[in-house]
């Protein structure tokens, strides 16, 4: 164990630089945190008591490092369905009880939840919340907060009513189109502050200039509203265009804050809205702040691990907290998080400090906040819903698979029509039916859901290296159990993950485990996964899912590379076999087997009398750890006379393998281009120099190169390590057909002789 | 220690494709362990069928074996047991069913009858063959039990008979024996300091057990203690499937009732899906 340190001393020394940190992120929770609780229809100081409770009480008790607490972006949708539904008083019920669920979930250890979800089934929540803000804030921003979006119906059927959130959507022209014909020109001013602080949001991060980008871009714009409007009041003695209606309500002050508590009901306490409001908080709170903790944890410097459940228990207290005095849900959160280490936070006492400054703020300019107006802080708020709404990632989901796609749109809308829950259950009920269908087997996973199907030990010999191994599948709905393995390894050991065994890995499973991949290479170990080459996707995307494809047995179900083969056998006047053939002791005396395991060749070609035969193979090579199945296409050649028995290969390919077992190339003499490009050996070193005459040189020199090898009665030809396409068929085995009878007529010559 | 050889060795018959596979491996266990074979069929006794077994075990009487028909009309389970018992078997050979288009074994029901019913000791048959196909590597149990001395100093009794060159003892270490949560770093390295802890205390005992079993047995064959972390009796079967052993020992379950099925633990996991051979220690 390494040396104990003087903690409090090293603690001390990075205060100022946490102090630092906390001040810059203040300044985008401020006006992130008043944008926020307005688009979820609270009032505006709810979102600041949520980013001041959470700041303290869980840089306090909570269980990681860097991260920083606040009013989250996931929340705004269901905070406004509980707000319009249940009225404000009572929706500060439903956020003390999904804190107490939140404090129930840390203590229950179920810091694993958000893995039992799919990650595209995440992402399609996602957009929807960011289309939730979108069609919120983009009106506001656009000085035009009481339009209730165009709601639209084919016939008698409404696709979307009045006030929804895909009315809103639908409505974003017209409130557009409306800014030009404003009659009050106060309102025309708003809508241009709005549209001049997303032009901030949109090209802040492109300037490059260390002054400018001292001050986030949230805080710029605060900075200018207020700016601007004292220059009118105080220097052109105006009063402020922009129209009173937009600006920012009454914030109270500090004294207020603490002295006029808001009134909690739990009066709906037996309704079901209650209640699945407090469910939507809960799962959302605790899959944004699980999500970020898990995402921060990568940014850390210091690599340190959080510990979740302590945070998720924190947070739920958090959340108790806020909600008694006004706030909002307390979560995790990704921006402001990565702001603190950019800044260079350190520890959590960072997250205590940006609490003290939001304090800070209001107690000194609660009246000078009144002066932003609302279509500028909105503006903050289109340019983050856009951002999870981003079609980037529908491309990006639709690169790593057209399934993932189904998954990601069915949440969405699912989530844009009824509600969070039932869209993310829709998302999972979707992804196991689309699992089911592509592997076209239900039992695979109802028989083997609940076993144990992870094994994990540390290899014995001198590599002390940790081996898990995945049997049956492995998805979402059971990732946890290798997650759990995996969590138990320390990160800077060496790790192999082997699928082989495994018929089914899933998208989440493989984006999973880069994640480990990349934090194992950052702290100092090596993260491995095999297993998966014989396993198909339909995708070139890393993540894509994966798996095992079985060869096809019966003739009508052939992949179209078996099909194109059969033509072959017909147009060569060859029999063609698919099925897989475990005759393979005809094969066993070649040298290139000596240390290999031949499984089965399968797609052979033959001809009449059976001494031509080309055929797929799959065979395996090393041990365990290193176990690798190769499949290869292959030519067999038998020969009516014998041969010296030799190995050819292009030279500087084979030297290296053959190096140990005391072979030397053979030269031939006369042919110094052939002895230069190709390298032969073989025991009988006369009878191979004899047998290599002007003919058979010249043949080797004028076609392309195979790995040749002769048993002595035979021939064996192929090319790559890996499969042959249709082409390279055709040429292999025309190189096969005449390399025998240049040999056969050698041996003609020699018995006329 | 206590030791039980085979010298009585039971198989039931039907007369199956694999009838021959069947009856060539265990002729050539009962030739190696210098036991008697006792060959179990339920039903009628017939000169066709009797001749047909004698004529498969032709070349291995030539090798003197020595060997006993049983006929006799029953339920299967009943008279497999039954035989058995009657004729002392220290041995019976059971074979397993392939799962249909995948590459499974898993005992059939009146097999798992007989296997949770049994006196002796019992040897689950994946890919009989009739060819001999050397057995290299067995993995055995090496769990904290009563039996365990007994199921390890038989795999040494049988991998010496068979001339295996590798053993592999493997303890399960569970989840509950390292009692710490990971949740950070501090857990992290708690964790992993006890599980070294158990790594040593299991190595220490499974070494005592070792040194306990007559040297003659140990000859030319390497030991490979192996602490693996999963599920008791589940993860043994994966672990014998990633190492590809050839054999499998376990010991037997102490008892079985309805609940013991409904959850399946230790020896039931291994019964639904056969990694390799399992030879039940009784």
């Amino acid at each position: 164990m390494s040396p104990k340190k003087n903690t409090f001393k090293d603690f001390l020394k990075t205060v100022p630089k946490n102090i630092f940190s906390g001040f810059v992120v203040s300044l985008i929770a401020l006006p992130l945190g008043l944008g926020l609780a307005m688009t979820s229809g609270a009032p505006p100081i709810a979102g600041i008591i949520a980013a001041v409770v959470g700041g303290i009480v869980v840089s306090l008790l909570g269980g990681s490092y860097v991260t920083i607490t606040g009013p989250g972006n996931g929340l705004v949708g269901v905070l406004l369905i509980a707000i319009s539904s249940l009225g404000i008083n009572d929706a500060y019920g439903a956020i003390i009880c999904s804190g107490v669920l939140l404090l129930i979930l840390g203590f229950l250890r179920l810091g694993k939840l958000a893995d039992f979800f799919p990650s595209s089934a995440i992402q399609g929540m996602l957009a929807a919340i960011g289309l939730i803000i979108l069609a919120k804030s983009t009106h506001i921003m656009f000085a035009n907060p009481e339009f209730q979006g165009i709601p639209l119906s084919i016939g008698s059927f409404t696709l979307f009513e009045e006030g929804s959130v895909l009315a809103l959507l639908f409505g974003i022209p017209k409130t557009i189109i409306g800014t030009f014909s404003y009659e009050n020109s106060g309102l025309t001013y708003a809508a241009l502050a709005g549209i001049f602080s997303l032009i901030i949001m949109v090209f802040y991060p492109k300037i490059r200039n260390k002054y400018l980008q001292l001050v986030p871009a949230p805080m710029w714009i605060v900075i200018i509203s207020i700016a601007f409007s004292y220059y009118y009041e105080m220097v052109l003695n105006l009063p402020n265009p922009i129209a009173e209606s937009a600006m920012i309500p009454a914030i109270p002050s500090f004294n207020e804050v603490i002295t006029d508590l808001p009134e909690i009901s739990f009066l709906k306490i037996g309704q079901f809205g209650f209640w699945s409001s407090v469910f939507a908080l809960t799962l959302i709170s605790s899959i944004e702040s699980l999500l970020s903790i898990k995402a921060v944890d990568k940014l850390d410097p210091e690599k340190r691990r959080s510990n979740v459940n302590k945070d998720l228990k924190a947070l739920g207290l958090a959340t108790i907290g806020s909600g008694f005095l006004g706030g909002l849900n307390v979560v995790t959160v990704i921006a402001r998080s990565s702001v603190n280490v950019n800044n260079g936070g350190s520890n959590r006492s960072a997250n205590f400090f940006h609490a003290f400054f939001l304090i800070l703020f209001i107690l000194l300019f609660s009246t000078q906040l009144t002066r932003i107006p609302l279509p500028a802080l909105m503006a903050i708020l289109v340019y983050t819903g856009y951002k999870l709404a981003s079609p980037n990632i529908v491309t990006k989901i639709f690169s790593i698979g057209k399934e993932q796609l189904i998954i990601f749109f069915v949440t969405l809308l699912t989530t844009l029509k009824v509600g969070l829950i039932t869209g993310i259950s829709a998302g999972v009920f979707t992804t196991l039916i689309i699992h089911i269908i592509i592997n076209k087997n239900f039992s695979l996973f109802f028989r083997n859901l609940m076993k144990p199907n992870v094994l994990m030990f540390k290899e014995q010999d001198t590599s002390n290296d940790y081996f898990l191994s995945v049997k049956h599948f492995c998805s979402f709905l059971n990732y946890y159990k290798l997650k759990d393995k995996l969590d138990a390894i320390p990160e800077n050991t060496d790790v192999i993950v082997d699928f082989s065994m495994c018929e089914f890995v899933d998208h989440t499973v493989m984006e999973n485990l880069n994640n480990y991949q990349e934090l194992f290479a950052k702290r100092g170990g090596h993260f491995e996964v095999i297993g998966l080459d014989m396993h198909g996707t339909d995708s070139k995307h890393p993540f894509a899912l994966r798996r095992i494809l079985p060869i096809p047995s019966l003739l009508s179900n052939l992949t179209r590379r078996q099909k194109t083969i059969e033509e072959l056998a017909l147009d060569y006047e060859l029999s063609y076999e698919s099925n897989r053939n475990k005759k393979i002791h005809f094969l066993e005396d070649f040298l290139f087997f000596r240390t290999k395991k031949i499984n089965h060749t399968y797609n052979q070609l033959s001809d009449d009398s059976n001494s031509i035969r080309l055929f797929d193979l799959e065979f395996s090579e090393g041990e365990f750890i290193a176990k690798e199945v190769v499949r290869t296409t292959m030519m067999y050649v038998e020969l009516n006379h014998e041969i010296p028995e030799f190995t050819l290969d292009r030279e500087g390919f084979l030297e290296k393998v053959y190096a140990f077992a005391g072979f030397e190339d053979i030269p031939i003499e006369n042919h110094t281009d052939f002895s230069y490009r190709f390298y032969l050996l073989g025991e009988d070193v006369k009878a191979i120099q004899a047998f290599f005459n002007d003919e058979l040189v010249h043949f080797f020199e004028s076609n392309p190169y195979y790995h040749v090898e002769s048993n002595g009665k035979a021939l064996l030809i192929f090319g790559k390590e890996r499969l042959a396409n249709i082409k390279e068929i055709k040429v292999i085995f025309d190189f096969g057909k005449r390399l025998k009878k240049v040999v056969q007529q050698k041996n003609i010559l020699k018995s006329t002789l | 220690m206590h030791q039980k050889p085979f010298h009585i060795i039971g198989i039931g018959v039907a007369f199956s494709p694999n009838l021959k596979a069947n009856i060539h491996e265990s002729a050539r266990l009962a030739l190696l362990f210098k036991a008697t074979l006792v060959l179990i069929h339920v039903g009628e006794q017939s000169d066709q069928k009797k001749q047909e077994l004698e004529e498969i075990l032709q070349p291995f009487t030539a090798q003197n074996l020595s060997y006993e028909l049983v006929f006799k009309t029953g339920d299967p389970v009943d008279v497999i047991l039954s035989t058995s018992e009657e004729k002392k078997v220290d041995l019976l050979i059971l074979g397993a069913v392939q799962r249909e288009n995948f590459l499974k074994y898993y005992v059939g029901s009146i097999a798992r009858k007989i296997t949770r019913k049994a006196n002796c000791s019992i040897l689950l048959m994946i890919k009989p063959s009739v060819e001999r196909i050397t057995c290299e590597h067995i993995v055995v149990n090496g769990l904290q039990d009563q039996k365990t001395e007994q199921a390890i100093s038989s795999a040494f009794y049988v991998g010496h008979t068979l001339g295996a060159s590798k053993i592999s003892i493997v303890e399960e270490i569970s989840q509950q024996e390292v009692a710490i949560n990971v949740d950070d770093d501090k857990s992290l390295r708690k964790a992993t300091i006890v599980k070294e802890r158990i790594k040593l205390r299991e190595e220490t005992r499974i070494k005592k057990i070792v040194n306990e079993i007559p040297k003659k047995y140990l000859e030319a064959i390497t030991i490979n203690s192996q602490p693996i972390f999963g599920k008791r009796g589940y993860s043994i079967g994966h672990y014998a499937q990633v190492v590809r052993a050839d054999l499998l020992v376990m010991n037997a379950p102490t008892k079985m009732t309805f609940w013991d099925r409904l959850f399946p633990h230790d020896i039931e996991h291994i019964l639904t899906e056969l990694p390799t051979d399992v030879l039940i220690i009784q």
